[in-house]
Order: structure tokens, then C-alpha cells, then sequence
């Protein structure tokens, strides 16, 4: 299996006015081609700063961090990224947002299919109806789909969701997250997805990763045993409820460690 | 016109018809000398001799053209100077004080050292003006620019936008908002403007109508000076608002 990105040794740490901040300390894992990488842990433990690497926004203070072999330098699209806050450009339409990546030089694609590319993209999330539509008119699970539609539409090898279904009603999340398994068995993509919910991590991911509150630490790495293509009766099985509640009692304890930290300091980044 | 746009002027027309009448009902009222009140419809005589016999058109003409020019320089170059300043904090830290020195300054107190350094010609008055629409504009686009949030410049940095890119597709169509803001802004602070301007001895314009008109007395004249700077820059206003609209339809606004 080749490996698509590799945290090695990595740590991160900030000067502050109250003296060093580590919030990534020694984290060494891959991500192989074709691989759902879930990372979960309690909130604001420095899961975010992670894939942030991974994305090029910011750089370890030691170890390396490693896309196809290479150190990470910069941004790039061969690496999307769906934010949390989506990011949709709101000065363009609907169309005009996902045709956004393919008018860039870096991606090379000839004027003549970037409509047809647009199309696909359009339909498969859904948003045909709304293609010369400004972003203002769509709701949250629409700027979603559309943020996703972006991202895809330069066909990037590796995808970095960081929290993308937070803000969504449950409804809209359990829909979007259906419509992520089946876009990607069609298109196949590895992915590393930033979460805080035990089910979406064990729904969607093959492999969880169990981070500790600050300074993030592997806590532990869980295959998922179920097979893909995916459908929500997974969730009905006791081998689901079976691991949500391990997974749930490792982000716990990770919880009340992070809450018992943060009485003696109050943190201000 | 349809049904609603008819509704709308009407409802914009009233607060007129309210403020001619208030202005009979003062001039009635008696609580007021009746010679220092010229009546709307004396002034509205007088309006139109001035257009048909003084060439009130030539001091419209010269005064809209001072604005207009003060105006457009002065947002050329706050326009760069502010996104400089906006974009890099250290250039803000270090230009501030300064910007806020110079902008505390009313025009009017500049006008001796303007005649000393550039006479009293048409230069001088551009000077003045382009002075009060600079420091407005720059503020506006400073505080527009730093307001910008780093969010989208990595999206475009994600599906592969250069430094160029970035700045033509994602910076240009988040300043223009701040562009139009800072004209507006200009445009109000540069008529408020165009009379101290003119007091440096011009021959032409609103400005120099109502200081002659002062000079001798003439209140009529001065009411439709006053009155006619306030329609031209209504109506300059009207067009950038008009203009705003279009450029800006992706703004998600309270009201539309």
C-alpha cells in the first residue's frame, strides 16, 4: 500500500506570554492511499493544528511532516481542504465558485471542459437548480455541498475535512455524510477527516485516530471493521455500539483530563 | 413605472413637501423677520433667473468638476495607500498617527498655507479637496481591507491560486465593497468641502456664488446655492448607490 502522507515525530509549539504551549507533541502516523482517517479527540486539543500541516498552514516545530515522500512546504491542490467555516467565495455564484479552481494556472484545464467538469459537480451535489445562484440564497448543507463540490472539482488525491458537518442539523449532517461515502466510491479519494462525533468517525472512516487533550498524543489507533460501500444500518449493529462506546470512554477520559488541566491555567490563544 | 415604484417615490417625496411647507410655516409664524426668509417659490424664481441670465449652469459646472476631479484623485490614492495600509499591520502602526494628525485638520484652517504654496487658481482648490477626500477614503479602505478575513485567501491557496491570483480573483472583489464605501464617503465630505475651497477667491462655482451673495446681502441666492449643492450631491449619491448595487448584488444585506 503506498503512503500518502506520514506524520513523523511530529511536535508543535507556541511562545507565549505564560511560557511554551505545546498542543502536538510526538505524533508519528500514515495515511496510505485509499485510506478514511478519522481524528477524534476533545475539543481544542490540537486536532485542528494537525491537519493544518498537513495542509501546509502551519509547519511542525520538530519532525516532519511528509505528502508523497516530500516535506510539506505550502498549500496545495493536490491537497484539498473543506473548512469548518466552508469558505465559499460569496462575490461568486454557485457555478462560479466551484469553476473557481479549475481557471487557476496550476491546474491546467482547458476552458473547454471546465463546463462539463462544473456540470458533474453540480449534479452530484445536488445544486443544478441553484447554478446562477449567489451564496447568500443557499442554507448551511448547501454551502456545504457547494464547498465540497469546489474542493473536488480540481480532483485533489487527498482530501482534509476539518469538522465539516459541525455546524449542520442532524438531518443535514446524516445526508451529507451518506452523500460523502457515495461520492467517494465513485471517485475514490484518501481523506482525513477532523471530528468530534464517535459515529461520524466510525461510520465514515476505516481507520480512527484517538488524539489526547493538549499537547496532542496518539491515545490509540482503531481499525473500523466494517467493509465498504457503507449504509446507516451499520449503525444498528452491536459491533458498532460495541466500539462507539470504547471510542466514547477514550475521548472521556481524554475530556476530564483536559478539564482537570484547565482549572489551575486559564489558556488564551 | 409599476405600482411599487410609484408607492416608493411618493413616500421619498413627502419628507420634500414637508420641508417646503415647514418653511412657509415659519416665514408665517411671524416669530421670524420675513426679509431673512425668502419664500421657496422667491427662491424658485430666482433659481431660474440665475439659470437663464447669470449662467448658474457655468458655477454648477465648475463646482461638480472640482468635486468630481478632488474626489477621483483623491480615491486613486487612497485607494493603494489604504490597502497598503490595511493589508500590513507594521505599515498601519507606522503610518497612523500621522493619518489621524492630518485628518483631525479641518480643510479650512489649511486654506492660508494653500494660497501661500499654490495661489490661488484652480490648483489651490484642488488641493483642498483632494485633501478632504484622501484622508475620508483612506480610513474607510484601512479599516474595510484589515477587515478582510484570511479564510478565503487559503481556500485559494488550497485549489492552487498563486500570489498573483490570489490578489486579482480574491483581494480586488473583497476591496471593491471598501472602494465604493470610501467613494461615498468622499463624495459627502468633498461638497462640505467645496465651499472653503472656493472662498480661495473663485471666480465660478456654488461655493463663490454664495460668498458673493453673502457679501451683498442676497439671501435668495444663497438659498439656491445651498439648495443646489445639496441636489448635486443627492444626485451623485443616487448613482453610486445605483452603481453600488449593481457591482455588489452577491452582498447579503438587511436591506435590499
Amino acid at each position: 500500500m503506498k503512503k500518502r502522507a506520514q506524520f513523523d515525530k511530529v511536535s508543535l509549539s507556541f511562545e507565549t506570554p505564560k511560557g511554551r504551549l505545546n498542543v502536538v507533541e510526538d505524533v508519528s502516523y500514515d495515511i496510505n492511499d485509499g485510506d478514511f482517517i478519522a481524528v477524534i479527540g476533545p475539543s481544542g486539543c490540537g486536532k485542528t493544528t494537525m491537519m493544518s500541516m498537513l495542509a501546509g498552514f502551519q509547519k511542525p516545530t520538530t519532525g516532519k511532516v511528509l505528502f508523497d515522500g516530500r516535506p510539506v512546504a505550502g498549500p496545495g491542490p493536490e491537497r484539498g481542504v473543506i473548512f469548518q467555516e466552508y469558505g465559499v467565495f460569496p462575490w461568486l455564484t454557485v457555478k462560479q465558485n466551484i469553476a473557481f479552481g479549475l481557471t487557476l494556472n496550476a491546474n491546467h484545464v482547458p476552458t473547454a471542459e471546465r463546463d462539463a467538469i462544473c456540470d458533474h459537480y453540480l449534479g452530484l451535489m445536488g445544486l443544478s437548480d441553484f447554478a446562477n445562484s449567489y451564496p447568500k440564497h443557499l442554507s448551511g448543507g448547501m454551502r456545504q455541498r457547494l464547498a465540497i463540490a469546489r474542493a473536488y472539482a480540481v480532483k485533489p488525491q487527498f482530501l482534509l475535512m476539518d469538522e465539516p458537518f459541525g455546524a449542520l442539523d442532524a438531518q443535514t449532517r446524516s445526508n451529507m455524510q451518506n452523500l460523502l461515502l457515495k461520492v467517494l466510491e465513485t471517485e475514490g479519494k484518501t481523506v482525513m477527516l477532523i471530528t468530534h462525533s464517535v459515529e461520524e468517525a466510525i461510520y465514515l472512516a476505516s481507520r480512527i485516530v484517538v488524539v489526547t487533550a493538549r499537547p496532542a498524543r496518539i491515545k490509540e489507533i482503531i481499525d473500523v471493521p466494517f467493509a465498504y460501500p457503507r449504509d446507516e444500518s451499520i449503525q444498528e449493529r452491536p459491533e458498532f455500539a460495541e466500539l462507539r462506546s470504547y471510542i466514547r470512554q477514550l475521548v472521556m477520559d481524554e475530556y476530564r483530563a483536559q478539564q482537570a488541566q484547565m482549572r489551575p491555567v486559564s489558556f488564551s490563544e | 413605472m409599476n405600482g411599487a415604484g410609484l408607492r416608493r417615490l411618493g413616500l421619498g417625496l413627502i419628507p420634500w413637501i414637508g420641508a417646503i411647507l415647514l418653511w412657509y410655516a415659519v416665514r408665517w409664524s411671524g416669530f421670524v423677520n420675513v426679509s431673512l426668509i425668502p419664500a421657496p417659490h422667491q427662491v424658485a424664481a430666482k433659481f431660474f433667473e440665475l439659470l437663464t441670465k447669470e449662467g448658474l449652469l457655468i458655477d454648477i459646472f465648475a463646482s461638480t468638476r472640482r468635486v468630481f476631479l478632488g474626489v477621483a484623485l483623491g480615491i486613486l490614492v487612497a485607494v493603494p495607500v489604504g490597502f497598503l495600509l490595511g493589508w500590513y499591520r507594521p505599515a498601519r502602526t507606522f503610518a497612523d498617527p500621522m493619518i489621524n494628525f492630518f485628518r483631525a485638520l479641518p480643510p479650512i484652517a489649511l486654506i492660508p498655507l494653500v494660497i501661500v504654496y499654490f495661489g490661488v487658481d484652480e490648483l489651490a482648490k484642488l488641493v483642498i479637496l483632494f485633501y478632504a477626500s484622501f484622508f475620508s477614503g483612506v480610513i474607510v479602505m484601512y479599516e474595510g481591507v484589515s477587515q478582510i478575513t484570511p479564510l478565503y485567501i487559503r481556500v485559494a491557496q488550497t485549489l492552487g491560486a498563486n500570489q498573483t491570483e490570489i490578489f486579482r480573483k480574491v483581494i480586488i472583489p473583497l476591496t471593491v465593497p471598501h472602494i465604493l464605501t470610501a467613494l461615498r464617503v468622499a463624495l459627502g465630505v468633498a461638497w462640505a468641502t467645496l465651499v472653503a475651497s472656493e472662498l480661495i477667491a473663485a471666480q465660478r462655482g456654488l461655493g463663490a456664488m454664495i460668498q458673493n451673495a453673502s457679501t451683498y446681502f442676497l439671501l435668495d441666492v444663497i438659498y439656491v446655492g445651498i439648495i443646489c449643492i445639496g441636489l448635486i450631491a443627492l444626485i451623485m449619491d443616487l448613482i453610486l448607490r445605483k452603481i453600488t448595487a449593481r457591482l455588489l448584488v452577491w452582498q447579503d444585506r438587511a436591506i435590499a
